[in-house]
């Protein structure tokens, strides 16, 4: 009843991460496909707005400003090495990128020209009008049909196999439309399954974005790692916390309370809209919580830019303001608010995206590769600054392809028996022959999503937490039980949803339980019970390995650091 | 406020799978769009409804459906926004493709026409050391053709395809417009040459459908014309699609008015017996009937015709 297919590279999702890596590890000579649970150009990376960061120095800037920047912005949690390596690379990537396709904005001259990004001195983030990563996806997607690799569109992965050494030896899957199960065998699988955003309600993430990388990575026995840094974003519309660009205060919005103040004098006098986006999350709800917001919310004015400037650079979210809210951005300002966004955490990788040391300095899983939301090398430490996730995607993608490239090579064949699948295709078979009863998946999702969001947001305190990882079994077991309407096997989405379920709750249970551990504040991860950062105990990671009886088992790595000495985090 | 949501659905694995319409009573809020409320559904009444969606933003593309009889997102469609005779709300799964359960539709014939129109960037000549050099001017146009986001909309309620399958369809040469517009393209020859063939930019038949349904405003059909006009520029032989854009414009300067008889003759040449005779049963049909266009010298010009053509005069001179 199992088909199989075997493959040098198995690709894990097909966002920008996903389909850069795979073309790097087509250019090297490896035999590779792409697995994604959606078409590849309906994958999240569409939805990042605002550009893509590199110092160019023919534009006067500097790799070395860019990496410190974005050190700073990590609140010193990043690994200097690894962020050395992304503001290096960059510009080469950036112009690999244009000569695939990408119509980045020009300037007078007609070169890439750039707007500024927030948490950043200079401006030096390239991008096409407000739509930079879905202009770039489509691109990549592009040059996937020019390679013509493989793509299993619309499959599931239930779960990452290691062969008896231990090594990878690839996915077991299923076919959404037809429901069959099959095990893709792979010497490598690289997974780039993006970000988990779904674990809180609201957020501005896709529906898909449900952690399922980071939990089957974690459930083969890779750690996860630096998951209790969430980013919460100071610009969410309210409802249903569709994001609004950064980019509208790179070209120059204001951000203004009840009073029409610009409140962020008070907390970034220098870098105002522009400090990195934990240090004005945090105002916004201190705004709102002391009074002096509107409905839960503070206001985005961009009126004074123009008709001109809105339209042509910020047509999307003109739309979107209109459409979502019923707003005119070019003649009232917009309610916003923080709204969680991305996760700084994830799999655990060196700067080649594997998912292992090969010097032994902590364990994972060889064979495993990681790139993009998922991964966490990590980059952006405590806090991502704006356009940098893009960049992340291309600069470590291609690296993470090219590594797997040469890994692949040098390994055999795993040995594995084709019925590997056979125990995920029993799970979902006992299932669906649950009996109905009144809880739903959706309604655990929603109680997940809620209490996460209330205790895991921009401020955090242990009382709360406590209550956030009381409740987790609760929903766990109810998880255990709950039944799904849909018996049949062609494009169940509702099964699709319960196991999607089941990677939040293992995602959301390393989130809270690092932030329980991680007594101090850095970063995104604020604790009002412990205000200050503590860089003696806590400049280090806290990587985490599944325990499937209890709490996970923990691990911690120091940061690495180059050239900048930890300092006080002003802007 | 209460809505009643009539959706079509279709379940493969019945016993004898057969589409039919099925009907919800929902309370919607104000701010409600229609995946709100098909979410709804979904998950207080019935988990089996299957639709694609992700993003909610209107940039993933994954719930083009059609919404009281028009395709769109339905995560852009405001359930207030609607009007219907009875008040209720009609979704069904997109036209011009196969369904594979209730709203979700195999794309993998659209898919296929994207790819005929080999959608990645030619470049003459090598790679240069920086960038392209490329106009402003030149990239911010198409950034219009580039917001497309494959949602098949333009595809789903094209008039053409419906009636004409091997059409390449308006998605497809949207994506082919973007590569002959952009200045880096080395292949807008070759990419105009295999569009001007059976089935391709010529079989539009300018209903304007896929300009109206479009969810990102690429206005695919005017990028077909922007296509066309750039293959009569560039000299390409003519096929029957490009005579009867001439023929049309030189009967309209000349008569003011269509003198179709004659647009055919013209358009496909009376040389062109075995043409000519599969009119002929149209034509004697049309005349039964008393419905056969005047032609020829019976058809004249309209009064004011100096008129019109001082239109053309001008236009022709237009920079």
């Amino acid at each position: 009843m199992t088909t199989a297919y075997t493959f040098d590279i198995l690709v894990l999702g097909a966002g920008l991460a996903g389909m850069r890596a795979a073309l790097a590890a087509h250019e090297g000579g490896a035999k590779v496909a792409i697995l994604t649970k959606v078409h590849p150009v309906r994958s999240h990376s569409n939805a990042a707005q605002g550009g893509i960061n590199a110092a160019l120095t023919d534009r006067g800037d500097t790799w070395e400003d860019h990496a410190f920047d974005t050190v700073k912005g990590s609140d010193f949690l990043g690994d200097q090495d690894a962020i050395e390596i992304l503001a290096e690379e960059a510009g080469q990537d950036i112009l690999a990128l244009e000569h695939m396709g990408v119509i980045f904005n020009r300037n007078d001259e007609g070169r890439l020209g750039t707007r500024r990004f927030g948490g950043q001195k200079r401006a030096r983030t390239f991008f096409v009008s407000d739509f930079t990563g879905q202009a770039i996806l489509h691109v990549l997607y592009e040059q996937i049909l020019k390679a013509n690799l493989p793509v299993f569109e619309e499959w599931f992965a239930t779960s990452v196999v290691r062969d008896d050494d231990g090594r990878c030896a690839g996915v077991v899957a299923f076919e959404i439309r037809s429901g069959q199960f099959a095990f893709v065998k792979a010497k490598v699988v690289i997974i780039a399954a993006g970000g988990l955003g779904r674990v809180f309600e609201p957020s501005t993430n896709a529906m898909i974005c449900t952690g399922d990388g980071m939990a089957i990575a974690y459930r083969a026995g890779t750690p996860l790692m630096d998951m209790e840094m969430v980013q919460y974003h100071p610009t969410t519309l309210k409802g249903k916390g569709l994001l609004i660009t950064e980019a509208a205060r790179g070209e120059g919005a204001y951000l203004i309370n009840k009073d029409g103040e610009r409140f962020m004098e008070q907390y970034a006098p220098n870098m105002m809209e522009l400090a990195s986006r934990d240090v004005i999350s945090r105002a916004e709800q201190i705004e709102i919580n002391e009074g002096r917001g509107i409905n839960g919310c503070v206001l985005l004015d961009c009126r004074h830019l123009g008709k001109r400037v809105i339209h042509e650079r910020l047509g999307q979210i003109f739309e979107e303001a209109k459409t979502f809210a019923n707003i005119d951005l070019t003649e009232e300002p917009i309610p916003i608010r923080p709204g969680m966004h991305y996760s700084m955490g994830g799999i655990k990788t060196d700067v080649d995206g594997r998912c292992w040391d090969p010097q032994g300095g902590w364990k994972g899983v060889p064979g495993l590769f990681a790139a993009g939301e998922t991964a966490c090398l990590s980059l952006h430490g405590g806090n991502r600054l704006g356009a940098n996730s893009l960049l992340d995607t291309v600069v470590f993608g291609r690296r993470t392809g090219s590594c797997a490239a040469a890994y692949a090579q040098s390994v055999e064949e795993p040995r594995v028996n084709n019925s590997v699948s056979d125990k995920d295709h029993n799970m979902v078979q006992e299932f669906l022959k649950r009996k109905a009863h009144a809880d739903t998946v959706a309604a655990i999702r929603l109680d997940l999503g809620v209490t996460m969001n209330k205790h895991l947001g921009v401020f955090r305190d242990e009382e709360g937490m406590e209550e956030a990882q009381g409740l987790l079994p609760v929903f766990r077991d109810r998880w255990n039980r709950v039944a799904i309407q849909d018996k049949g096997r062609v494009f169940n989405t509702s099964l699709v949803q319960a196991l999607e379920l089941g990677m939040m709750l293992d995602c959301a249970q390393t989130i809270v339980r690092g932030a329980m551990i991680r007594t101090e504040s850095r970063g995104a991860h604020f604790r009002t019970d412990c205000i200050q950062r503590d860089d003696e105990n806590w400049l280090k990671h806290i990587l985490m390995y599944h325990n499937p009886k209890g709490l996970p088992r923990m691990d911690y790595l120091p940061v690495r650091i180059t050239q900048w000495k930890p300092q006080v985090r002003v802007y | 406020m209460p809505t009643t949501f009539r959706i079509k659905r279709f379940n493969p694995e019945s016993e004898s799978p057969q589409p039919y319409f099925q009907e919800y009573e929902l309370e919607t809020e104000q701010s409600d769009t229609v995946l709100d409320a098909l979410i709804k559904i979904r998950e207080s009444v019935d988990e089996s409804l299957a639709l694609r969606c992700s993003c909610r933003g209107a940039i993933c593309g994954s719930c083009g459906m059609r919404i009281n009889g028009h395709a769109t997102l339905a995560c852009k469609t405001k359930v207030v926004s609607l009007e219907s005779p009875d008040g209720t709300v009609q979704v069904e799964p997109m036209n011009n493709m196969p369904v594979i359960k209730d709203l979700v539709t195999d794309m993998g014939g659209f898919w296929d026409k994207i790819r005929q129109v080999q959608p990645w960037l030619q470049p003459a000549g090598p790679k240069p050391d920086a960038e392209y050099i490329a106009s402003p001017e030149s990239m911010k146009h198409l950034t219009g053709v580039m917001g497309c986001i494959m949602c098949g909309a333009c595809v789903s309620d094209c008039a053409a395809l419906e009636v004409d399958h091997q059409f390449i369809g308006p998605a497809a040469l949207a994506k082919a417009y973007r590569f002959v517009a952009d200045p880096r393209d080395g292949a807008s020859d070759s990419r105009l040459l295999a569009l001007n063939t059976p089935g391709g930019m010529w079989d539009c038949t300018r209903c304007m459908e896929c300009i109206e349904v479009c969810p990102k405003e690429v206005g695919a059909m005017d990028r077909i014309m922007d296509l066309r006009a750039k293959g009569i520029d560039q000299g390409m032989p003519s096929t029957c699609g490009s005579r009867h854009a001439e023929v049309f414009a030189d009967l309209i300067e000349h008569k003011g008015r269509l003198d179709e008889p004659l647009l055919a003759m013209r358009t496909f040449g009376l040389k062109n017996i075995g043409q000519m005779l599969s009119f002929l049963p149209m034509t004697l049909r049309a005349l039964v009937r008393g419905k056969l266009p005047r032609s020829g010298p019976l058809h004249r010009a309209i009064p004011g015709i100096d008129r019109i053509r001082r239109l053309f005069r001008h236009t022709r001179n237009l920079p």
